[in-house]
């Protein structure tokens, strides 16, 4: 008669080896993603002379070889730098008879900056000697600037900010549907406040 | 309290049970599986990016041109120097050849993503300008206009 044992059980004493080699080996052959950063896009590479840029138009920004940073003239912390970008894209200086008039802004509107957000040109200039931290913190905050209008004129007609509207268009989950909506909207925010910046040629003396 | 101590006899402590122990180190090799990606280059230079916050995600892998620029990581090529290199598919190349390159890497591309490839600049915080401006003026010649100056998350006074 044959007995009715239970069959040997396997000895799992190894497991945690064999798991903690596979561990180790993840860890080496891997490493963790940082893939964010500042979308730019470069100007082509054609030189036709931009025409007619009137001087209140321009916010010039420019970081020297010591790192020191220039704007409209007068040296800035960069602290100060977002404030002051804001306050000359918003700014909307044409008075309210012309055909340009900007009646979404919120600025001063003063007669000596921008004109409206659709003319108002921000340029950033660098020397060789600076440095590259330096640059990304200055583009960080020009970017920050068009964001925070283009939020704040997104929440008053969407009711959502911009960068939630972006941020939903790449993903992969929404509808055709959704997503052309989406796009929609995306271009009049921009249209309202069309991201101008930039990056003349180093000239150096 | 003779009774508690019945079973605890100083000779014979029972053993700590370890056959949870292979289900810990599963949990965290599924963590380690899930967040990081395979490496497909060495880092042949030091790459300490600087922070921003209104970064953008660059999250697809398969439209994105890396190119790295920094010193020489010391290890291995001490002859090197210095001065800021730049490193694409795992060896240095010049400013001169930014172009060749991008534009290889964009031809190992599928036809309908070539036209939304960006350009992902990894350079370290003490890469100055002049670097910088050249590769753009490179990669403004072969028409890849698309560039993401890749950072950490943080606070922009840490560049300063």
């Amino acid at each position: 008669m044959k007995n009715h044992r239970s069959p040997q059980e396997v000895n799992a004493g190894s497991m945690a080896d064999i798991a903690f080699l596979l561990l180790i080996f993840f860890l080496v052959t891997t490493s963790i993603e940082n893939d964010a950063g500042l979308n730019r896009s470069l100007p082509p590479d054609v030189s036709d002379n931009i025409v007619d840029i009137k001087e209140k138009n321009l916010f010039e920004i420019s970081i020297n070889n010591a790192d020191k940073i220039m704007a409209e003239d007068d040296i800035v912390d960069s602290k100060n730098l977002k404030e002051k970008v804001i306050a000359f894209i918003d700014n909307g200086g044409l008075s309210s008879e012309s055909d340009k008039y900007c009646a979404y802004c919120k600025g001063n509107r003063l007669a000596n900056s921008s004109e409206n957000p659709d003319k108002a040109i921000v340029s950033i200039k660098t020397q060789r000697n600076s440095s590259y931290p330096v640059y990304v913190a200055v583009q960080n905050e020009v970017l920050g600037a068009y964001n925070f209008l283009r939020n704040r004129e997104s929440l008053r007609l969407f009711n959502t900010t911009y960068e939630a509207m972006n941020a939903q268009y790449y993903n992969d989950e929404i509808s055709e549907n959704q997503k052309i909506e989406l796009k929609e909207r995306l271009e009049i925010i921009r249209a309202l406040y069309p991201q101008k910046i930039l990056e003349p040629e180093t000239v150096n003396n | 309290m003779i009774k508690f101590n019945k079973y605890r006899s100083s000779k014979s402590l029972p053993p700590v049970s370890t056959a949870s122990l292979p289900d810990i180190v599963f949990i965290l090799l599924f963590f380690f599986m899930t967040v990081t990606v395979m490496k497909n280059q060495n880092l042949l230079v030091e790459n300490t990016l600087p922070t921003a916050t209104e970064t953008e995600k660059l999250d697809k892998k398969d439209r994105v041109i890396e190119i790295y620029i920094g010193k020489p990581t010391t290890d291995g090529n001490a002859n090197l120097g210095d001065e800021p290199r730049i490193q694409m598919d795992n060896k240095f190349i010049t400013v001169d050849e930014v172009g060749d390159y991008a534009l290889q890497a964009l031809s190992s591309m599928p036809q309908h993503l070539r036209s939304v490839a960006t350009v992902s600049i990894k350079a370290d915080v003490e890469v100055k300008m002049g670097v910088i401006d050249d590769l753009k003026n490179q990669l403004r010649k072969v028409n890849l206009l698309k560039i993401n100056y890749t950072t950490y998350e943080g606070a922009i006074v840490d560049n300063l």
